[in-house]
């Protein structure tokens, strides 16, 4: 993890220069999930597994898991709800966060 | 080798000597010359840098930026607006730490619309976080632009540089040279090696990743340490340069800085006039008048400024750029904040000279002079932020 070595505590002395970050994916670190203020709810019953949603998804937070269900990364999910208007068969639903 | 060139003629020929890999550029006066004949030398075969043409001074920035960021050994050229449109990448080739370097010749920015030297460029980028190393003369320019990889590249600094020179009166005045020999001049610079880059396979890397408030402060502290390091990677390139071309560079000049009771603090072409002034009024008037020519701006040498005018009696400042604040012109305000923290008993007023390309005189610098002495007589300043060389009601306006 790049944040075990730059972090919110790190004193300026330790912060690579320009910031470089000698590391792939590390996006995935940075938590965004917050900002969202709807959430997808899926009905598995309805569900298809068609995995329309999936390439439409603009943080690629809908993962296929290992028994080729779909299932959210709301770490990063930003709620924007594209894959609930994509769903011919209304499997997805967007919910106001409580 | 003795030669005769331009100033732009010059930088074109140091960038020939040392043979970049990358130069992206859009033509603007009156730095257009310097592309022009980099790409005559890449089409003779003289030179196989990839020249990128842009469309605009946005683009040219932000390819040099992807070109260093990948590896290469990056540069551009520009003026005037032309920097104006490259600001927002200016900041970001600063913070990404690329040692790029620009070739800038210096013209005024618009409006009114105007294509003549001064200083406005340059000095609306000082706190980009670029080096700046300003030039007298066509030689100068040359010199600095042959120091400026050594500076950007060394390892405590990874900085861009910006190598300025005055448009027209350096650009295109032609004069005698004299140029280093290539070996030389490539054996000095050396080849760019970086450490980190886009292109080394083994390394995944991002560059220029967001940082909000939590990241922000400790990077521009970090940048602020490489422009402290640039200080002493700045003379230690100076006294190496001085081994191939025998010519000493520092900080700034001092011209019969010795024993001045006045001075005068300038940057650039204008302090070729200032030294034959000097030389007529100690010979006529016999009055020890003196000059510091600023040759670094940025990282901004304020203690050894203020330690050279320490035996003046009187400073004079001239600014070739309006900042419209009532501290002066950028050089007046940092000069004087220099003297302040020196504690320097030194009079000290603010002079705007040759804006929009107006000229300077042997005569503006000797009515200068007189007023330097006058203020060390009297210890009265009428006005310490005002204009020379302007037409004004109730004067001979000539």
């Amino acid at each position: 993890m790049i944040s075990d070595r730059i972090n919110e505590n790190s004193p300026w002395q330790d912060i690579t220069q320009g910031n470089k970050l000698f590391e792939a994916a590390t996006s995935r670190e940075f938590i965004t999930g917050e900002w969202r203020t709807q959430m997808p709810i899926h009905n598995a019953e309805k569900c298809r597994d068609c995995y329309l949603c999936v390439p439409v998804c603009p943080d690629m937070s809908i993962i296929v898991n290992k028994d080729e269900k779909i299932e959210f990364d709301m770490d990063h999910c930003k709620g924007c709800g594209i894959c609930a208007k994509v769903c011919p068969f209304e499997a997805i639903k967007m919910e106001v966060q409580g | 080798m003795r030669e005769r060139l331009s100033g732009n003629e010059a930088v074109a020929y140091a960038i020939k000597q040392i043979n970049p890999d990358v130069m992206p550029a859009f033509p603007i006066t009156p730095s257009t010359e310097i592309p022009q004949y980099v790409s005559t030398y890449i089409a003779n075969g003289e030179m196989d840098t990839e020249f990128i043409h842009v469309e605009s001074e946005h683009s040219s920035m932000s390819a040099a930026i992807g070109a260093s960021a990948a590896g290469a050994r990056a540069l551009t050229a520009t003026s005037s607006c032309g920097l104006a449109l490259m600001w927002e990448e200016l900041y970001v080739a600063a913070s990404d730490r690329l040692p790029i370097v620009l070739a800038l010749v210096n013209r005024a920015l618009s409006g009114p619309i105007n294509i003549n030297a001064d200083h406005s460029d340059s000095m609306g980028a000082r706190d980009s976080g670029w080096i700046q190393i300003y030039a007298e003369s066509n030689q100068e320019a040359y010199d600095n632009f042959v120091q400026a990889y050594k500076i950007a590249e060394n390892p405590g600094v990874m900085l861009p540089v910006m190598i300025c020179q005055d448009g027209f009166i350096t650009s295109h005045g032609v004069e005698n040279i004299e140029l280093i020999e290539d070996e030389l001049v490539k054996g000095f610079v050396g080849e760019y090696d970086p450490v980190h880059y886009l292109l080394n396979a083994k390394e995944p890397m991002a560059v220029g990743p967001y940082a909000v408030s939590n990241y922000y402060m400790e990077s521009k502290r970090g940048q602020r340490e490489a422009m402290l390091n640039a200080k002493h990677v700045i003379l230690d390139t100076a006294a190496e340069f001085e081994k191939i071309s025998g010519r000493k560079y520092g900080f700034f000049e001092e011209y019969r800085l010795n024993d001045a009771d006045y001075a005068i603090v300038i940057i650039g072409s204008a302090a070729g006039t200032a030294k034959a002034a000097i030389e007529q009024i100690r010979k006529t008037t016999h009055e020890k008048v003196g000059l510091l020519k600023i040759r670094v701006f940025r990282p901004f040498p304020e203690e050894e400024i203020a330690e050279a005018l320490s035996n003046v009696k009187a400073v004079a400042i001239l600014d070739r750029s309006e900042m419209f604040s009532g501290t002066g012109g950028p050089l007046g305000a940092e000069v004087t904040a220099a003297l302040y923290r020196a504690k320097s008993e030194a009079e000290v007023v603010n002079y705007i000279y040759g804006l929009g390309g107006r000229d300077i005189t042997i005569q503006d610098f000797t009515e200068i002079y007189d007023e330097l002495k006058r203020i060390a007589d009297t210890h009265e300043i009428r006005d310490n932020y005002r204009y020379i060389g302007l037409r004004e009601r109730g004067r001979d306006n000539g």
